[in-house]
């Protein structure tokens, strides 16, 4: 029963990420009509902002005291983070809270770049065949990897979870099950803030206006322009809003895997399967299958399963697309007519 | 898609010109720096593995991104054959083909039930599915991370019932005694090579070739026409993943290694970027495509700061540092920066690949008559 729960746990919050990355996939598709393969690379680059949110938080200041001697004689440095130095405590918050705090640089950066993106190249591919956008976001995906390779080099950097959230949680005591089931901190944050976001996206559609008129375009686009509403500015916005899911779900996702400059693709692949056994098109599909194809996945990798079929874990995700997509030919809950020309 | 209103080359014509660019191949392309046999095996090899992969998704327009499992299982296939039976190079290829042909028979039945982006997902789930399991469960086969290598221990029946000389060293892979290495290498990839352009010239013009064109345009008609189009589909893919599995047994041929990695998503990208870039759907184009990309990987990724720095030396010395530091970026171990930019460049600007460039660059010289443009 523990090892049960403890699978279930593990399962939710990789499920999040591929939830989260999926979300932003559908969302541009379903809007522009666009297949995003360079949408990993927004997961990546949001990792990489909290990277370097949290190299500028630790710029240091060497001071030299004169006073004091080490063992050698010679004098003690003592270094300060800036952040520290000018800001006092404050600073020491922030250099501990880097992962959260990235998030406020993250949001209007990816904005940003996603909009960027949208207006100067995916416009472009409107009108152009899937293959083709397909083709270049993965020339662009290869371009960001590589540029990003090249400042940081090939090796992941490990950044770490805020004090408070580093240890692990007691979950079985807070339920009164008694010692057995302690999990980490962090990662039951991250599954709680994918939750939260992926609600967040959901009321922004359904609750407002603005969302409102973003669905009916969805339907038909043609219609809503003719009611003289300017849909093409509303969809570079959604483009730009899938870029911050992506961007922050990287963002908090660095304390679980340090980031890489490959991390974007490897997540990528694994997020276009979701999307599909979800059904092209369908928010609600994307979502759902990112937690069950994560709960599949951590259950696979268990030695009692993994005792009865050898190797599950490597190919559960893959197998179960494949028997999906046999069987539900639009995923779980695609539309019918959409990317079957 | 482009036939030209000029009158049609004949077959045989073709297929001397191409022949004798491909055997001179050694001379010319030491012109550019290529003319050594590594790199003139690769271009043969991925030239294969490439017009193969043109054959489904050229004629039938069924992108698959799973192609890069047959490329594994041929090359796994050749090594064992190699291990169990002959150091010869004839039962390798041949049990590689056989070995592909029966995986692509079961993926592509199954893979071809869903077209578009699903077809397209599913392929990609089977060859995860390959990789993973070659590097996991699978290692008594495959020797997982290790990959897969020959060994003085290997049984070798065939050959060691016909001497029984004791060799230091591992063997050689050999064609009949002609050992598998250098120019000879080269040589026995390039006839097949042309063999295998001669075969994809014969499905292109063929009434085969035809119908898998009708099902690129409008499957939907073709249906309606009374045709059952899933056996062509099928054959093409079939076909195709036969020549990934050629392609995998003389990678296996020239280097007796096979290792896992050459079954990732990312080997199954890189056929479909040589594609494109040559040209989908034209017979040279994949070819050339599949040259260019492995030129720039030998090329580009040998080029270092030092060989930079001599290039810009006219320049003055602050000039030269920016120069070189801006430049390094695209080479050495950043060569896929510069694929990724040709690539997209290509894909925006240039759809048809490089063929239509060369066509575009052709029309400017030579001007139809009004009317003939088909």
């Amino acid at each position: 029963m523990d090892a049960i729960i403890l699978q279930f746990l593990n399962g939710l919050d990789k499920g999040g990420a591929y939830a989260l990355i999926a979300l932003g996939l559908t969302l541009v598709f379903g809007t522009l009509g666009v297949v995003n393969f360079a949408h990993g690379a927004l997961f990546m680059l949001g990792a990489f902002c909290a990277v370097i949110v949290n190299k500028i938080l630790n710029f240091q200041l060497i001071t030299i005291d004169p006073e004091k001697k080490t063992a050698w004689g010679t004098p003690v440095e003592i270094k300060t983070s800036y952040a520290e130095a000018w800001l006092g405590d404050f600073g020491a918050f922030l250099v501990d809270y880097s992962v959260p705090v990235s998030i406020l640089i993250a949001v209007p950066v990816m904005l940003l770049i996603g909009i960027i993106m949208e207006r100067g190249l995916i416009r472009h591919f409107y009108n152009r065949p899937h293959a083709d956008q397909i083709l270049v976001t993965f020339g662009l995906a290869i371009v960001i990897q590589e540029l990003i390779k090249a400042y940081f080099g090939a090796n992941p950097i490990p950044q770490t979870a805020p004090a408070e959230f580093a240890g692990s949680a007691n979950i079985s005591a807070m339920l009164g099950l008694g010692d057995s089931i302690v999990y980490p901190w962090w990662r039951i944050i991250y599954f709680l803030f994918s939750a939260a976001i992926i609600a967040a996206v959901f009321a922004f559609l359904q609750f407002t206006t603005y969302g409102m008129v973003v669905r009916a375009g969805m339907r038909d686009r043609e219609t809503v322009g003719l009611l003289g509403i300017n849909i093409e500015r509303r969809f570079t916005v959604i483009f730009g809003l899938a870029a911050v899911v992506a961007g922050v779900a990287g963002v908090m996702y660095t304390p679980i895997l340090p980031p890489d400059y490959h991390m974007g693709m490897d997540f990528l692949v694994l997020s276009f399967v979701v999307v599909v056994v979800g059904g092209m098109g369908s928010l609600g599909g994307a979502v759902s299958a990112g937690f069950l194809l994560g709960i599949l996945q951590s259950f696979a990798s268990m030695n009692e399963v993994k005792a009865i079929f050898p190797g599950i874990d490597q190919i559960i995700i893959y197998l179960v697309a494949v028997v999906i997509l046999l069987t539900l030919p639009r995923g779980l809950m695609g539309r019918s007519g959409v990317m079957e020309e | 898609m482009t036939t030209t209103a000029k009158k049609q080359r004949p077959e045989w014509l073709t297929l001397v010109i191409f022949t004798a660019a491909i055997l001179s191949m050694p001379i010319w392309a030491s012109v550019i720096g290529a003319g050594y046999p590594d790199l003139l095996q690769k271009f043969a090899i991925y030239g294969i593995f490439a017009i193969g992969f043109n054959i489904l998704f050229g004629l039938t327009g069924y992108l698959s991104f799973g192609h890069a499992a047959f490329l594994g299982i041929g090359s796994y296939a050749a090594v064992w054959s190699f291990k169990l039976f002959t150091m010869n190079v004839i039962p390798a290829v041949i049990f590689a083909i056989l070995f592909a042909a029966l995986f692509a028979l079961v993926i592509g039945y199954i893979s071809l039930r869903r077209s578009g982006i699903y077809f397209s997902i599913l392929t990609l789930a089977f060859a995860q599915m390959s990789y993973n399991l070659a590097y996991s469960v699978l290692t008594p086969i495959t020797n997982g991370e290790t990959g897969l290598q020959l060994t003085q221990q290997d049984p070798r029946w065939i050959d060691n019932a016909f001497s029984n000389a004791v060799s230091d060293g591992l063997p050689i892979t050999n064609f009949f005694g002609i050992k598998m290495s250098g120019y000879e290498g080269f040589y026995f990839c390039a006839t097949l090579l042309i063999f295998c352009f001669w075969i994809s010239m014969r499905v292109f013009n063929s009434p085969f070739g035809m119908m898998l064109k009708g099902i690129k345009s409008n499957q939907t008609r073709m249906s309606y026409t009374g045709f059952n189009t899933r056996p062509y589909t099928l054959a093409a893919f079939v076909i195709s993943g036969m020549y990934a599995g050629l392609a995998g047994a003389l990678l296996a041929v020239t280097d007796p290694l096979a290792g896992a990695e050459r079954m990732q998503w990312t080997a199954s990208g890189e056929v479909v970027l040589m594609t494109i870039l040559g040209g989908v759907g034209t017979l040279i184009g994949p070819l050339l495509g599949a040259g260019l990309i492995k030129y720039f990987e030998n090329i580009f990724s040998a080029i270092n700061d030092n060989v930079l720095n001599a290039f810009f030396s006219f320049l003055p010395e602050s000039l030269q540092g920016l120069f070189t530091s801006l430049f390094s970026l695209f080479v050495g171990k950043g060569w896929h920066l510069t694929l990724g930019v040709l690539f997209m460049l290509i894909v925006i600007f240039l759809p048809g690949g490089l063929m239509e460039g060369f066509r575009r660059i052709g029309n400017l010289f030579n001007k139809k008559p009004k009317g003939e443009q088909s």
